[in-house]
């Protein structure tokens, strides 16, 4: 049928258009990302060169050197736990960061759901605004804030709570902090949207069943924001995860964290190949959470239907 | 000897068809209507009944599956929108918010490259026509419902259009501006003798403004017909359901005489119909009486006519509703109005005969 | 029955959400405020109050290395959010409407730079860039920042298109406009807010950057975040302070006016 023809060839014309207006966009983002990251995960086999760069010989040792050392002696192999330390460290601090993120983002969320329509924009503008402030000046702040001679340490010194500065700079506990300070906004937003549409029909309901505050908030609320909930962990966990500025800053070069280890081999240290493994192991647990996130939305939404 | 109008959009049966295979949907199964020029055609049927789905492919937004339209003649349904002489009123006006009253109106002219001194003379006077002229500058964001209302209309009509397509264009607006709107769309279509092609699912509506209605459902037209033929001679059951209410009783068709058959009902009364073409003794066919073309008899019940129980009288002001139920456990719905004084009243409980006016009895083909 | 007064009656609420809520916007705000604060403090003390100067704004603007840098940080984020901004409309025009085979995926590679960390982007970048032979100055950056600069750019443009609906570009041609008037005379015109906070979106996003820039970034290249992490290395002062709440200012202010516009609605 000739009607039929035509509205195929209709159809052939409209995705060649819409072929080139994505074009620039996608060959840019193609070009200057998704292959740099593939060169990356080729050099990760590579071996260093003296001065920096790679050397196109293909090697295991970039990842080897992760757990184990070459003894200078004779060549073998002796478990280190050198760099896994760098890694847990990480792993930890992102772990702790979006978990505090979480005590503090959710009640805040929560409040600000619950406002008038009329000061809710407000409200989250007054929240959304310091994640686009830059996160250098951010990070410096905190810094002079908590550092010894800062007016945080001042202040508790001069109304007598304590004699002595506290180290809060400079300790694992400072990046702490300032991971906390660089992605809450991440937390606040998703939980904020999630709670916004939620139901308060249903916690009606629920005290219509003699439950109390806090099991609604347990059993009802929170079970049903458990999206927002996700979301909100994910984008707090993966840049905690590879935070560079917050360790750099408060850690003192000495509470080195992954983002940090990987700067660090194309600076100083100059081992491109164990970077870009570093980088690799990096981008390998981000893509394992979002698949993990990703499958979990699909399944709710069948479950659903 | 009437003079033919000529035929101002004539569609010959098409189709559309949204989806492949199993899931295809059949917004229209074939449908063929003639509208003739000067006339105020309406469309008429329940939400998916497919009339939006037509005014669309007149329009030029959707293309028929299979089928023709052609506009004065002319195939349109290969052309785009925009080199169509037809102009649509959408439903919820889509007026540019960007832009100035004058400047939406102004736009169809614009865009037909007209020169600024014919665009604003036209503005001017298709403004006045819809007594908006006093809000030319006014930003179209700024306006009530039943303004946006003008100025969709005022900006349809600015280009001349062969034909005015009109999306259920009244629906958003209260009561009282609805009423009003009707009176001016008529005199409008009047005054400019443009065709117009009317979408709503509001009978009254299409009763009150219409030269002819389709009425749809399903995708397919039900019936065509002036609004007084619909009413009082609907061919279908759908028909006869959805504009305004009605009895059916089913029957048997017992003569044919001449144009009216005798149709016997399961309790043994008797009633005289308007015969369908083609229906033969032994049939079995529906009836359809309007309930305000029922009487009480006063000679009381006999052995040919519908006798009843009066159930339960329902006061509407206006009118009563009785529902009177059959022997054979049908319940009829009579409507009397209350201005008549001289009729004996009845209450629940009474046994009464049914009298149907002469005409009313009307044969359905389904 | 015990009387409860309305506020404890009130099912939503909950005790403590209201303090803890004070309490993060005190540490969002906080650290930044006394910065500012300090930023005025005409002596060089913490604890001394010398009174109030601009002692340090003056002497900040001043500085040759911080103007240099300021510029640079300037043309490339003017450069970056423009080339951005552009290739984010025209793919939210190529998003819209009814979705086709691969959308997810485009979506997905568009959002990338969001996903990727940015250390590792940054490496990336850097290798990319040597193994290539692009030698590393401005351009390099104004590359690197283009990328990351898309989907910030995108996301405002493609909500507002969202939000426009389908019968306004229905009725353009049902007035006789052809693709090209249709699109610019009705739907342009109605994007324009949406561009418009994308492209401040991504200028301020572009301006902001220290990580990636921080690695393609050459000798002589210096942005105004990187001379900010330059001065810091060698301790805070209150130049730094005056620094970072003009900065702050201008982010702040770059951003609210970008939610504003954004936020517009259309009827």
């Amino acid at each position: 049928m000739s009607k039929r023809e035509d509205q195929l060839r209709k159809r052939h014309r409209e995705n060649l258009v819409r072929g080139t207006l994505l074009s620039p966009a996608l060959l840019t983002i193609c070009g200057f990302l998704i292959a740099p990251l593939l060169i990356v995960l080729v050099y990760s086999f590579l071996t260093p060169g003296t001065y920096g760069g790679v050397i196109w010989e293909w090697t295991f040792d970039a990842y080897i050197q992760f757990l184990f050392e070459r003894d200078i002696f004779d060549e073998s192999l002796v478990f280190s736990t050198a760099y896994l330390e760098i890694y847990s460290r990480s792993f930890v601090q992102a772990i702790v960061a979006t978990i505090a993120c979480f005590i503090i983002g959710f009640p805040t969320a929560y409040f600000i759901a619950t406002r008038p329509e009329d000061q809710k924009n407000m409200w989250v503008l007054l929240v959304t605004v310091p994640y686009w402030v830059n996160l250098l000046i951010r990070t410096i702040s905190m810094l002079f804030l908590i550092r010894n001679e800062g007016p945080l340490n001042h202040g508790l010194q001069s109304i007598g709570l304590i004699d002595s500065p506290i180290q809060i700079a400079y300790t694992n506990f400072g990046v702490g902090i300032g991971l906390v300070y660089s992605y809450l906004p991440f937390m606040v937003l998703p939980l904020y949207a999630t709670i916004e549409r939620f139901d308060f029909r249903l916690v009606e309901a629920a005290y219509d069943l003699y439950a109390d505050r806090w099991t609604v908030l347990f059993k009802v609320i929170l079970p049903i924001c458990l999206p927002g909930v996700v979301a909100g962990s994910l984008l707090v966990f993966i840049p905690s995860l590879g935070a560079f500025i917050a360790p750099d800053l408060l850690g003192g070069g000495k509470n080195l964290m992954i983002g940090n280890l990987i700067a660090l081999q194309f600076q100083g240290s100059r081992n491109w190949p164990f970077g870009s493994a570093a980088a690799m192991i990096v981008m390998s647990v981000v893509m394992v959470a979002l698949i993990v996130y990703t499958r979990q939305q699909t399944r709710t939404r069948i479950q659903v239907h | 000897m009437v003079e033919a109008k000529s035929s101002a959009v004539l569609i010959e049966h098409v189709v559309k068809q949204f989806g492949e295979g199993d899931r295809a949907v059949h917004a229209l199964a074939d449908v063929s209507l003639n509208i003739r020029d000067n006339e105020f055609f309406t469309l008429l049927g329940p939400s998916g009944c497919g009339k939006t789905t037509l005014l669309r492919c007149i329009a030029g937004f959707e293309q028929p599956t299979d089928g023709r339209i052609l506009l004065f003649g002319d195939e349109i349904d290969e052309l785009p929108p925009n080199k169509r002489p037809v102009n649509t009123v959408f439903q919820h006006y889509a007026l540019f918010p960007h832009m100035t009253v004058a400047a939406n109106v102004g736009f169809g002219p614009r865009m037909l490259k007209r020169s600024r001194s014919e665009i604003e003379s036209v503005v001017e006077r298709i403004l006045k026509l819809v007594h908006m002229d006093h809000l030319a500058d006014r930003r179209s964001t700024q306006l009530s419902g039943g303004q946006q209302q003008r100025v969709a209309l005022a900006r349809a009509l600015a280009t001349q259009p062969e034909v005015l397509l009109l999306d259920e264009p009244l629906s958003a607006l209260d009561l009282k501006l609805r009423q009003q709107m009707r009176v001016e769309l008529k005199q409008l279509q009047e005054e400019t003798g443009i065709t117009f092609i009317f979408v709503t699912h509001d009978q009254e509506e299409a009763l009150t403004m219409s030269d002819r209605i389709a009425v749809m459902s399903d995708g397919k037209v039900q019936q065509v017909g002036t609004p007084k033929d619909i009413y009082e001679r609907p061919i279908n059951h759908f028909v006869a359901d959805f504009i305004g209410e009605t009895n059916f009783f089913d029957v048997t068709v017992e003569g044919v005489n001449g144009g009216k058959a005798t149709c016997v009902a399961p309790g043994g009364a008797r009633l005289a119909a308007e015969a369908v073409e083609g229906c033969k003794v032994g049939d079995t066919v529906s009836l359809s009486v309007r309930p305000e073309r029922i009487r009480f008899s006063q000679d009381g019940a006999h052995g040919d006519s519908l006798n009843g129980v009066i159930e339960r009288p329902i006061y509407l002001g206006t009118d009563t509703h009785y529902h009177v139920r059959l022997p054979d456990g049908v319940s009829v719905l009579v409507r009397v109005q209350n201005a008549h004084g001289g009729a004996k009243p009845v209450t629940v409980g009474d046994k009464v005969a049914l009298r149907f006016d002469p005409g009313a009895v009307i044969m359905l083909m389904d | 029955m015990s009387k409860r007064t309305a506020k404890q009656r009130d099912l939503r609420r909950y005790p403590g959400f209201k303090a803890v809520t004070w309490a993060c916007m005190f540490f969002l705000y906080g650290p930044i405020i006394i910065v500012a604060i300090y930023s005025f403090n005409e002596i060089r003390s913490i604890t001394v109050w010398g009174g109030f100067s601009v002692a340090w704004y003056v002497k900040a603007l001043n500085n040759e290395l911080i103007q240099s840098a300021t510029f640079n940080s300037l043309i490339v984020a003017v450069g970056a959010s423009t080339i951005a901004t552009c290739f984010a409309t025209l793919a939210a025009l190529a998003m819209q409407g009814r979705a086709f085979r691969g959308r997810d995926g485009v979506f997905g590679v568009i959002s990338l730079p969001l996903i990727v960390p940015e250390i590792v982007s940054a490496v990336a970048s850097l290798v990319f860039f040597v193994l290539i032979g692009i030698p590393l100055g401005l351009g390099s950056i104004l590359l690197a920042h283009t990328v990351f600069c898309i989907p910030f750019a995108y996301l405002p443009i493609s909500a507002r298109l969202a939000g426009i609906e389908g019968y306004y570009e229905e009725a353009a041609r049902d007035l006789y406009a052809d693709g090209r008037q249709a699109f610019l005379y009705v739907m342009l015109p109605m994007l324009l807010p949406g561009i418009l906070a994308g492209f401040m979106l991504a200028f301020i996003i572009s301006l902001d950057d220290f990580i990636i820039t921080n690695f393609v970034a050459g000798p002589g290249a210096t942005t105004l975040p990187l001379a900010i992490y330059g001065l810091v290395r060698t301790g805070l002062t209150p130049e730094i302070n005056a620094i970072s709440t003009m900065l702050l200012l201008v982010s702040i202010f770059f951003v609210t006016l970008s939610f504003i516009i954004g936020r517009r609605r259309l009827e």
